[in-house]
């Protein structure tokens, strides 16, 4: 116990600062109002699903969570329901197995619900692309309002893009 | 190269007329009648030998019928058979009687290519309601554009019956950020009596995309069939290239390769271990390696241009040079993480509550792991001294004496253990590395124009041994399988969880952590 609490103690705070929203990675104008915004702003709950990825956007999803991003410190969590969920956080081309377990997740969202497809995959298809087994990008299958690229994004880049989604500007350009 | 390497002893049993083939590992192909499969399997078998890899090709293009292609593991070399079956009849003697493993791969031969083994269990595997089950999308007159109506799959889960027995049907999606999958639990109380995976949730048409690219851009998708493990395929695919076509990357090429594989299974190891801790109930252990492990992270984008070191590794050699003050951060690097994780090694080990959830938790008998062919380091923690760095052993690693954990227990505390070694193991190798890398070039230029034939690759990744079989005409894949370690150790879970409480479950999952992705292709 000693040797736990001596490495909490020697390693201090390891946060850093978040990115500002950006928003060039909007895919349509924001279409939620500003106090609901205002609400998410305050404690926004994300639901992730990989609809077909190559699990390499998982592995910067689950580094939102730790100390050097702390995702939570800025009262966004993740849980574990889309039922109790404000955004879906969807990676990967979309599956065709996977085409309809991602309907039936997105419906079981409730309305206010916004959606952030991540990666390259998620908002072109990728190097997958659309074929027999690929539905291709995620907004040919549910409506997506952020699209962050990167292959995969990095935490940085996906903390933009979720704080874009709940921000009140809207498209640039 | 080893072109000329000595027959394996085990080989010269089976009565095959067999041809080295060039690359990186001793490796060798064969021809055979289908009559002959099974005497054949039983004989690698008998010796000790794995399926490695199982896969299918339309091979009547050439007017040959199907070609049923078994990559096994023979003493220390790789042996692909080739087994031809006529056009109008594919159909095979069942394997899985002799190697369990193989069942799988049949099921998914069949959604893939239309062949057909004689097992009972014809369920389909890859295949679920995306496309109908007269079509299939590995045939070469199958084009890749085309699109079915889709629908929900009844797939005809084992039914477990008695008293109290009820279901839990999981996922495809989880609660957490992991892949999708679905499993079924059969339990009493909670109590699993058994558990049956579904998976190919993910499937995306890779090896049909393979077909038809160039050599050189068949790298960029061979390096995203499972994130994870990019460093892994994409050495793979680069070894299997190279062996066809007789490039020779630089010997520095290889040792940078090196570095990348063994930071890739560093980082993987931290973040399990971080997330062992976590399901374990210890929020301190996740916090703290993943603290590690995004340093580790950063460094590695720094150094290689990404953070998980995607690209990096190119048929002929690597696509960018580490320099000697890379290297020195790199050493540097190492030093302060091997302080840190013995600090944590010790703070898992005296904890008594993690070590209570870890402990004969999950387990997988040493005998039970050799039946199902388990690989990797789960095979490791379950006292088999597979890795394919020590055995047949490539360049560099086979001047690096990589040293080969062990635990004798296979539950999820062994599995942990195996990973806090294999860490200390890499950072030793990292540095060994960084001493003897040799000079020179790190890229051998590649001439895509021409190159046919067959190449293999094979490189242990973090997870386990990552096979690819490559065929080519004209500088163009004419059929790339890739074999995940997953294929071998997704059924082993199955047998971890039994007489496990539910709870359990994501500690013992986590334990293995397997590919998803890898495995549906």
């Amino acid at each position: 116990m000693l040797k736990l609490l001596r490495q909490i103690a020697v390693t201090g705070i390891a946060s850093e600062p978040p990115p500002r929203p950006d928003p060039t990675l909007r895919v349509v104008e924001q279409r939620l109002k500003g106090e609901v915004l205002a609400l998410f702003a305050g404690s926004l709950s994300i639901r992730h699903v990989d609809a077909g990825s190559c699990n390499g956007c998982e592995l910067e999803i689950h580094m939102l969570t730790t100390p050097h991003y702390n995702l939570e410190g800025l009262g966004i969590r993740f849980v574990a329901s889309p039922r109790h969920a404000d955004l879906l956080l969807v990676t990967g081309p979309v599956s065709r197995n996977m085409e309809t377990a991602l309907r039936r997740t997105y419906d079981a969202v409730p309305d206010p619900k916004l959606v952030v497809a991540v990666g390259d995959c998620g908002c072109t298809g990728g190097v997958f692309g659309e074929s027999y087994a690929s539905c291709g990008r995620v907004s040919n299958v549910i409506p997506v309002d952020v699209a962050v690229p990167g292959c995969p994004p990095t935490p940085t880049a996906l903390m933009q893009g979720i704080l874009t989604a709940i921000t009140a500007r809207s498209r640039a350009g | 190269m080893t072109g000329d390497a000595t027959l394996p002893g085990t080989l010269d049993t089976l009565g095959l007329e067999v041809t080295p083939l060039r690359s990186a590992v001793p490796a060798w192909h064969a021809r055979a009648g289908v009559e002959r499969l099974r005497e054949i399997a039983i004989g690698v078998a008998a010796k000790g030998g794995r399926l490695a890899a199982l896969w299918g090709a339309d091979e009547r293009d050439r007017g040959e019928g199907f070609a049923l292609h078994l990559a096994l593991a023979v003493d220390d070399a790789l042996l692909w058979l080739t087994v031809s079956l006529p056009a109008d009849r594919p159909e095979y003697p069942d394997l899985a009687d002799i190697f369990a493993a193989a069942n799988r791969m049949q099921r998914a031969t069949y959604d893939l290519v239309g062949m057909r083994s004689t097992a009972a269990d014809q369920r389909p595997w890859l295949r679920h309601a995306a496309w109908p089950a007269d079509v299939y999308p590995l045939r070469r007159d199958f084009g890749l554009e085309n699109w079915y109506g889709n629908d929900i799959e009844q797939y005809r889960f084992v039914q477990v019956e008695g008293d109290g027995v009820h279901e839990i049907p999981v996922g495809p999606v989880h609660a957490g950020t992991i892949e999708p999958g679905h499993f079924r639990f059969s339990i009493v109380g909670e109590k699993v009596l058994r558990l049956e995976e579904r998976l190919g949730y993910v499937h995306k048409a890779v090896e049909k995309l393979f077909e038809s690219r160039d050599l050189v851009a068949g790298s960029a998708l061979a390096g995203r069939i499972s994130g994870d493990s990019t460093v892994a395929y994409a050495w793979a695919y680069a070894m299997a290239v190279e062996g066809l076509t007789g490039v020779t990357p630089p010997p520095r090429a290889l040792w940078l390769r090196a570095l990348a594989l063994e930071r890739e299974r560093v980082a993987n190891h931290l973040g399990d271990l971080g997330y062992l801790g976590n399901d374990g109930g210890l929020a301190f252990g996740l916090a703290q390696f993943m603290r590690l492990k995004e340093e580790w992270l950063r460094l590695g984008g720094s150094l290689f241009g990404h953070r998980y070191l995607m690209d990096y590794v190119i048929p002929g050699g690597v696509e960018r040079n580490v320099g000697r003050h890379g290297c020195e951060e790199m050493v540097a690097q190492c030093d302060r993480l091997e302080a840190e994780v013995r600090v944590l090694k010790d703070v898992y080990d005296d904890h008594a509550g993690l070590q209570d959830r870890f402990l004969t938790c999950g387990q997988l008998a040493p005998e039970l792991a050799r039946s199902l062919g388990v690989v990797g380091f789960a095979a490791r923690a379950s006292g088999l001294a597979l890795d394919a760095r020590a055995g047949p052993g490539f360049e560099p690693y086979d001047r690096l004496e990589v040293g080969v954990k062990t635990q004798a227990a296979g539950d999820v505390a062994a599995r942990v253990a195996v990973r806090f070694e294999e860490i200390l193991e890499s950072l030793r190798l990292l540095r060994t590395i960084v001493e003897g890398m040799p000079l020179g070039e790190i890229a051998t230029p590649f001439n895509t124009v021409g190159g046919g034939g067959r190449g293999l690759g094979r490189v242990e990744g973090w997870r386990g041994e990552v096979v690819i079989a490559l065929e080519a005409e004209g500088g163009v894949i004419r059929r790339c399988h890739a074999h995940d370690p997953s294929w071998q150790n997704w059924p082993a879970l199955e047998y971890a969880v039994i007489g496990n409480i539910v709870p359990d479950f994501p500690l013992i999952n986590k334990s293995f952590n397997l590919s998803y992705s890898g495995q549906d292709l």
